[in-house]
Parts: structure tokens; C-alpha cells; sequence
């Protein structure tokens, strides 16, 4: 059965009326036209499908559009704060961090999540953090030095 | 005050989410066809099928390649697509270079069968050499004839004129000036191509050959940058399919008249199943529900790895061929003083692309149009017409990007079966493959067994050289989709013949012994189409395979001889360029010498140091891996590559160091990760886990390059593949070095490290 469920999406407020266990993903990309959060494997196993739910990373393929309800949820398309890219977005620019860039969605709103929480994060634990995320071009060395860079430059940011 | 946006799952009314206050507009070009701006676009700005296109694009006329607007922008069309390596980019340059004006005026339009001229589309990373040369001619040729224009419009010989940014100067008066928008803005150029237009002395080159930023990596950031799979057109329904469950498996029943949320139709052709419904979810849902039974034809393949390279090694083969042969082999093996062999294998690999294959057909008044991703958007529209029964100018294939695609993936299967669904409903259908249908479905790199022996004389010279060779072609499904018995479509449906290739695999190092041979041996594997381990090409074709076997087998002969590896290569390659990329790679990498295994301890772990090269199109490279492996459970890791890499004239350097990096990245993972799981009736490597890749953990600490030969003028070599091939035989023969003992079989997991360890 279809209900009406609230949500806030990239500081909008949205009222849907949906099968509340449609994946949120189709939600956002069918209804709401937001295409950066990708199709990956609908199975939960490579993030390219990751949106921030209340602040966290979350898969969204495999979260109901009803756990969304009364909750903030963030996509790429609303990273960028006041026209400025996140630090994260701006750092896989600087690095270059794109074959295909099907996948770099998951990268970046996983580093994002990540680096929010904390940017001062050394190498091993930014490496665990993105753990699981899939590249299949291959473009694990520059997303790693991206992330890198966006740590310290968050961390930078926080320290003045 | 109510919400921004009402969305109800049917027949929803909601404000524009993009459009709105606070979101960011996104707007992007189709490749080839108007500007988007979301699902609601209206319907005027799609080309309608129905149309007649151009049977073709005329490739001796200079407007087919460039055009000129009254702002003074270029548009550039090329017949070939990006795959997310950065080609268009290069492109840009080449354009920008030749005809003065600045990059980022510069746009390449690719892909579109109706408005680009058919070079067939990109494979053999031959990107920047065919599509680069002709956009480079064009190019100068487009400048000569503005000079033209120019010179008498301001009444000065051309010879006296000079162009900065595309603006056109009288060099001893630069008062005196016109702008190139101005000369031809937006009309035509009206003149054939040149065979040989005088190009820019590349001593002169200011733009091409140095490192710029991509063009597309920025809009991939912010997520502007569009996919096939992110394209909406008005009144499109979503499509979904239904894959036999066995190979061979016939299609005995299926509720045609099913009834399921959604459900618009479902399309059965032969053992070919679909279905279309109203809303993505719900078409997910009914391929999942809806009944459909199947034959259970029997096993066709093998009940593990073991049994399918015993069939390698002792099956009939339809053809064999010999190369690079000198002297004779089997008496110097005879009279050698002594004697190496070994046995290498190599398993089936999946594309596995990051998202499984998106398209989106519009098959209605007597015409098709489908937006896809793939490599060859021009031979795909002929196999659309004959499936679809259309003549080829009532067809148009738009290419937009897929997620990377490494030679022949899912994406032209589900381009045919999108135009199936669509012909079958007669609206617009997007199909999007689920995971299991890309991993699961898409063909497969083909395995192969290798056996090689080698003979020495009694001061450790190589006497013998023998490469053997079996395996299945690697181009049962050729690379580009000519005909409909190229796709699973054609195959399900039945009928369509395949037009398979058999292509050898032959290791392509050029050693120099007394004696030599090189055998391949192809074994029939046509009974696989229509399965999920039909064979076609996966990034740098039989490549890594070859390598792995030959560069392996080097590094055992080196040792059997004690010779150092390094040395070994230096002693028996002829080629100034290879010699050099070997010794540059040892150099960088700090090589240290061994005439045997070294098994160095540090700390707990055994590291080793391994160097493989290849040869590729004229591309040579060399890369030396460094392992550190912990004896106890056998696991590795490969802490740093160091590359050196020969492709001739480099375009981009900074897009090329992120190419080879890639591709050091996918080569490790097929070495240490990949082989697709079967059982005898059925592919079992369906998703991640089932077909597991690199992780960030396992990335190395880092990546050494060096460029060699790279200067204006050289010659420019495919640059795309090249770093993929001695990737495996690499890290081989490092862990080698580390464990006193060679791993033979790809992938290269902890499990058979340990068991080499072993004995
Ligand atoms: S698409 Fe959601 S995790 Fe892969
Ligand atoms: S860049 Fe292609 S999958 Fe990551």
C-alpha cells in the first residue's frame, strides 16, 4: 500500500506517496531527477548508489524510501554548500580521481560522511573507512591521494 | 507551508526539483542531440524515431569533422567514444592545437551514428592514433582555409598572417584583424578533405603534449556529467529481463498474461524474456515474480577449473597456427644440456563494469533511435536494423557515456534487447541490466593453458624456446556488434548466425634465441553463445594471459641458467626500445640482482621483487612489482609498481599517468582476484561477492612512472591497454622472489601461495 511519506531532500522539503518499501534510490533518480546517487548492483555491495541519511552514509538500493521518513537526506548534488564544492569533491578534481566516474558518487559521499565526522584520520583509517567501495577501472591511487588531501585540508580548516 | 515537492508514484504532479530555488540546475548535452535538463524535458528536444538520418556521415567532406559557431567555438565530431580515459580531452588538444584557439572552446561530439562519421568507434586503445590523426588533419586543414577567408577579407597574402586564440592578426599590423567566428561563423566550410594538409611542426606544439586537466572529471564531480543510464525521455517505461537459469536452457512456458503492479507487457522472443512496466521498482519486481519455466538441457561446462584445463590441454583443436619460429625446436630441446618446463593458466574473466549495462530505445513509426553506452555505436545500428527489420538510415544509435567499458561488455546486448522491449510496446523503454545480468551475463575474457618448454647448453645459454598455447578464442562475440547474432538477443531468439572470429594467442615478447616457437592452439567454444561464458574481448585481449605465461617462464629459465632476470631480458631482447624500458624499470625500482630466488625476510613477512615487460602495438613497457608476503597464511600484498612505459608521443601526460595507474589497479586485481565460478550447467559469479575485485586495502603504498621516447614529432602509439599486460607475470615473479617457489595459475590467491610455499 501506498503512503505519504516526508522527508527533507538536499534542504528541500518533499511529500511522496510511495510503496514504502520502493528503494530510495529510484525515489531520487525517477521522481526527484536526481541522477548523481548510481545503479550499482542493487545488492548493498559497492556504495555507488551512497546518499548521506541524517548526516550518515548509507546504501541507498537497499534502504526503503520509508526509513527516510521526517529525515534529512543529502545526494552529490547537495554536497556543495553556498556554491562552494565540499572539500572532498574539490580535492578528487584536484587529483584528477576519474576513470569512468561511475562510481566516484560512492567514493566521494563515503569520504565525505567520513571526513565530516572526523578529518583527522591517517591513512590506514581513511583506507578502512573506504573499505568496500568498488572502482572497477581501477582508480583506487588517485581517489586515495584525493581523499588524503581533502583530510588535511578539512583538518587545516578545523585547526584555524 | 506545504513541501517544495509533491511526488505520488502514479501520474505524479510535482514542482520542477531541479529547477527550483536552491538546487542546482543541471542541464547537459546528449552527445550529439539537444540539451536536457531532467525527466521533465520536453518532448520537442529528443529526436523522434521515424525520422531518416543520413545513411552516412560523409568522412571526405571537412564539415563532417568540424564546425565553427559565430562566438568562435569549435565543435569537433569524432567517430569514436570515451571510456572514461580522458581521449576526448586529447582530442580537444589536438583540435585547439592545430587550429589556434584556446581548449576549452573546444567540444568533441562523439558516438552519434546520425552526425559523426563511422570510424567503427574505439577498441585497441586506438583512440587518439586514428581519431586523433584525422581530427589533427582536419584541423589544419580547417586553419588553411580560414587563412584563406581571411586573407582576403583583410586584403593581406596569408603568408603574412598570423592566429592567436582564433583570431586572425596581419602580422606587421595587428590593428588589422578578424576573428575566425566572423569569417565562418556557423555557415560551412564547403570543401573535401585533404589526404595530406600541412600540419603544425609538433616542435611548435603548445598544447598538445602538455598535461592538462580532463574535461570531464570536473562535471563527474558535481555530478553533472550524464550517463546512458541517467537518461529520461517522455513517456519512457522501464524494462527489465529474464535470463534462462541454465545454459542452454529453453524457454517452455511464461505467464504472458501475468498480472503484476505495473505490468505493461511481457515481451517473449525464442528463449528471449522481457518484461516492461510503468515504473523501474516495479519492473524489477516483475522479472523477480513472474513465472517462466525452463528447460534442463544438461552440463555444458565443467565442474571446476581443474577439469576445464585438462579439456584445454588435451581437446581437439579446430585450428592451430605457428609464429616466430627459428630453427629447430624439438632438436635443440633434444640436445640440450639441460631442461625447464612449466605449465600456466589463465581462468575466464567478467567485465564485471561498474554498473551493469543501461539503454533506452524509442522503436515507433517505422524508425529507432537508442541512446547506449558501448565502444561501437555504427556497427551496433546495422545489427539494430536487421533485428528491428528497419532499413539502417531509419535507425540512430546516440552513444552516451557507460560506466567504463573494457572492450566488449553487457552494453550492446542491452542496447538490442532495450530496442526488443521498445519495438514490442511502441514507446520509449529504458532497460537497465541488473547486477547479475551485467556480472553474470556480460561475455567473458576467455581462459587458457599454456605449456613451455626451454632448453640450455652447458654454460646456462638458451638453446630452445618452445610457447604452447590452448585455449578458446577470445572473439566468439566479436568486438563491435555487426549483426544480431552477435548479442544474446539474436542468439535467444534463434536464427542469427555469430560470425565468430578465431583469434590466437600468441605472446608477442621478441626474444631472440637459436631456436624458437611459438604455437596457439584454438579449441571450439561456439556452443557457448548464447551462455553466460561465451568469450569476447576483455581490456588488452589475450594480453595478460600470454604475458603471464611467457614472463612467468623467463624468470624460471633466468634462474634455471642463474642469470639474473634483468639480465636474462637484456641479453636476449634485441629492441632498442624494450631494452630500454627494462633497464629504466629495474633502475627506477632499484633492482636488486639474484641469480636465484631471494626470499628475503623483513620481520615476519618474505618480500620479493619481480619484473615482466611486453610489448603492445608498439607501446612497450616494463614494470617491476615488490610483494611482501606473510608465510604463514600466504597472504600478499604488492607494495609499489614501478613502470617505465614507451608509447611514443604523449597527447596528455596527466591523463595518461591516471590511465596507467588504472590500469596497474584492474590487471592487479584480475592477477590476485578473478576468475569466474561456474558449475557444470550455470555461471555462479553473479555480484562482488561471488566475483570479488581489489579493495582500497590492498592498494600498493605507491606508483613509480617513467616516460620513455615521449617527444614531439615521435610517433604516437595506443596508450589505452599497454600497462594492463605484464601486470599478472609482475607480481608473479615477485612473489617468486619472495617464496622461492613460482605460482602458476591466475588468480594468484594466498591459497595457491601457500600451497607453492608448500611444495
Ligand atoms: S548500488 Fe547500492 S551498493 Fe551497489
Ligand atoms: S572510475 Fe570507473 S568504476 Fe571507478
Amino acid at each position: 500500500m501506498e503512503e505519504t511519506i516526508e522527508m527533507t531532500v538536499n534542504g528541500r522539503s518533499a511529500s511522496l506517496l510511495a510503496e514504502p518499501s520502493t528503494p530510495l534510490l529510484y525515489v531520487l533518480r525517477n521522481d526527484l531527477g536526481l541522477a548523481g546517487p548510481k545503479f550499482g548492483c542493487g545488492l548493498g555491495q559497492c556504495g555507488a548508489c551512497t546518499v548521506h541519511l541524517g548526516g550518515a552514509a548509507v546504501r541507498s538500493c537497499i534502504t526503503p524510501v520509508a526509513s527516510a521518513r521526517n529525515a534529512t537526506v543529502t545526494t552529490i548534488e547537495g554536497l556543495a554548500r553556498a556554491g562552494a564544492l565540499h572539500t572532498v569533491q574539490q580535492a578528487f578534481i584536484d587529483e584528477q580521481a576519474a576513470q569512468c566516474g561511475y562510481c566516484i558518487n560512492g567514493w566521494i559521499m563515503t569520504a565525505a560522511a567520513l571526513l565530516d565526522a572526523d578529518p583527522n584520520l591517517g591513512e590506514d583509517q581513511i583506507r578502512r573507512g573506504l573499505s568496500g567501495l568498488k572502482c572497477r577501472c581501477g582508480t583506487h591511487m588517485s581517489i586515495l591521494r584525493a581523499v588524503k588531501l581533502a583530510a588535511s585540508r578539512m583538518a587545516a580548516a578545523r585547526r584555524t | 507551508m506545504g513541501p517544495d515537492f509533491v511526488v505520488t508514484q502514479r501520474g505524479f504532479t510535482r514542482r520542477d526539483f531541479l529547477k527550483g530555488g536552491g538546487a542546482l540546475v543541471v542541464s547537459f548535452a546528449v552527445p550529439g542531440c539537444a540539451t536536457l535538463a531532467g525527466p521533465d524535458t520536453a518532448a520537442a528536444e529528443f529526436p523522434r524515431p521515424g525520422t531518416a538520418w543520413p545513411a552516412k556521415v560523409d568522412p571526405a567532406l571537412l564539415d563532417s569533422w568540424l564546425r565553427i559557431a559565430s562566438d568562435g567555438s569549435v565543435s569537433a565530431s569524432v567517430g569514436k567514444i570515451e571510456a572514461g580515459m580522458g581521449v576526448g580531452t586529447s582530442f580537444a588538444q589536438i583540435v585547439a592545437e592545430e587550429l589556434d584557439v584556446p581548449l576549452e572552446r573546444v567540444t568533441i561530439v562523439m558516438g552519434d551514428t546520425a552526425t559523426t562519421v563511422n570510424q567503427r568507434g574505439t577498441g585497441s586503445s586506438n583512440g587518439v592514433m586514428k581519431g586523433g590523426e584525422a581530427l589533427r588533419k582536419a584541423g589544419a586543414q580547417a586553419r588553411s582555409t580560414l587563412l584563406a577567408l581571411a586573407s582576403s577579407r583583410l586584403g593581406v597574402p596569408a603568408a603574412d598572417l598570423r592566429v592567436d586564440e582564433g583570431i586572425v592578426y596581419a602580422s606587421a599590423q595587428p590593428s588589422k584583424r578578424v576573428s575566425y567566428g566572423e569569417l565562418l561563423g556557423d555557415r560551412q566550410f564547403h570543401v573535401k578533405v585533404e589526404k595530406d594538409p600541412r600540419c603544425k611542426d609538433p616542435k611548435e606544439y603548445r598544447i598538445v603534449g602538455r598535461p592538462v586537466a580532463r574535461m570531464d572529471i570536473a562535471p563527474k564531480m558535481r555530478a553533472e556529467y550524464r550517463y546512458a543510464a541517467d537518461l529520461r525521455v517522455p513517456g519512457m517505461l522501464h524494462g527489465r529481463v529474464i535470463r534462462p537459469p541454465e545454459a542452454h536452457a529453453r524457454l517452455l512456458h511464461v505467464d504472458e498474461d501475468a498480472s503484476l503492479p505495473g505490468l505493461v507487457r511481457v515481451v517473449r522472443k525464442g528463449d528471449f524474456v522481457g518484461v516492461v512496466c510503468e515504473r523501474e521498482e516495479q519492473a524489477i519486481e516483475a522479472a523477480r515474480r513472474l513465472r517462466v519455466e525452463w528447460s534442463r538441457p544438461g552440463p555444458l561446462y565443467w565442474a571446476s577449473y581443474d577439469a576445464l584445463y585438462e579439456h584445454l590441454r588435451t581437446g581437439r583443436p579446430k585450428v592451430s597456427k605457428s609464429e616466430d619460429v627459428h630453427g629447430d625446436v624439438e632438436a635443440a630441446l633434444a640436445a640440450a644440456a639441460s631442461r625447464v618446463e612449466a605449465r600456466y593458466e589463465y581462468p575466464f574473466q567478467s567485465h564485471a563494469s561498474m554498473g551493469p549495462a543501461c539503454a533506452v530505445a524509442d522503436v515507433r513509426d517505422g524508425g529507432a533511435i537508442v541512446w547506449a553506452g558501448g565502444q561501437k555505436p555504427y556497427p551496433l545500428r546495422g545489427a539494430v536494423a536487421q533485428l528491428l527489420g528497419l532499413p539502417a538510415g531509419k535507425v540512430r544509435v546516440i552513444w552516451m557515456p557507460g560506466p567504463g567499458s573494457y572492450g566488449m561488455n553487457d552494453a550492446d546486448d542491452c542496447a538490442m534487447d532495450a530496442a526488443l522491449l521498445s519495438h514490442a510496446v511502441g514507446r520509449p523503454v529504458r532497460l537497465q541490466y541488473m547486477r547479475a545480468d551485467g556480472t553474470g551475463w556480460d561475455p567473458k575474457g576467455p581462459p587458457a593453458a599454456f605449456h613451455l618448454r626451454a632448453g640450455l647448453d652447458g654454460e646456462g645459454n638458451v638453446t630452445a624456446w618452445d610457447y604452447d598455447a590452448r585455449g578458446f578464442s577470445g572473439q566468439l562475440r566479436r568486438s563491435g556488434t555487426d549483426v544480431p547474432g552477435q548479442s544474446l538477443a539474436g542468439q535467444l531468439i534463434g536464427g542469427y548466425p555469430a560470425e565468430s572470429h578465431d583469434e590466437h594467442k600468441f605472446s608477442d615478447e621478441s626474444y631472440a634465441f637459436p631456436a624458437k616457437r611459438k604455437a596457439s592452439h584454438i579449441l571450439p567454444w561456439d556452443q557457448s553463445l548464447g551462455t553466460a561464458l561465451r568469450t569476447a574481448h576483455l581490456r588488452d585481449p589475450d594480453g595478460p594471459s600470454t604475458c603471464f605465461a611467457s614472463e612467468s617462464f623467463v624468470d624460471e629459465v633466468a634462474y634455471a641458467a642463474q642469470v639474473d632476470p634483468v639480465e636474462f631480458r637484456l641479453r636476449y631482447l634485441k629492441q632498442a626500445r624494450e631494452k630500454a624500458v627494462v633497464r629504466a624499470a629495474a633502475q627506477k625500482a632499484q633492482w636488486r640482482p639474484r641469480t636465484k630466488p631471494r626470499r628475503a625476510k623483513e620481520g615476519g613477512l618474505l618480500v620479493g621483487q619481480g619484473l615482466s615487460y611486453a610489448p603492445r602495438h608498439g607501446t612497450v613497457v616494463a614494470i617491476v612489482a615488490e610483494v611482501a608476503v606473510d608465510p604463514s597464511s600466504g597472504r600478499y600484498r604488492v607494495r609499489r609498481f614501478t613502470v617505465a612505459h614507451d608509447c611514443g608521443f604523449v597527447v596528455n601526460p596527466r591523463s595518461l599517468a591516471g590511465t596507467i595507474e588504472a590500469n596497474l589497479m584492474q590487471a592487479m586485481s584480475r592477477a590476485m582476484h578473478e576468475a569466474v565460478r561456474f558449475d557444470p550447467t550455470r555461471v555462479l559469479s553473479v555480484d562482488w561477492i561471488t566475483y570479488p575485485v581489489v579493495d582500497m586495502m590492498e592498494v600498493p603504498d605507491a606508483v613509480d612512472i617513467v616516460m620513455l621516447g615521449n617527444e614531439p614529432g615521435a610517433k604516437i602509439y595506443g596508450a589505452g591497454e599497454p600497462s594492463t599486460r605484464p601486470v599478472a607475470a609482475a607480481i608473479a615473479n615477485a612473489l617468486h622472489d619472495a617464496i622461492g617457489a613460482p605460482v602458476r595459475r591466475v588468480p594468484l590467491t594466498h591459497e595457491s601461495v601457500l600451497a607453492a610455499m608448500r611444495g
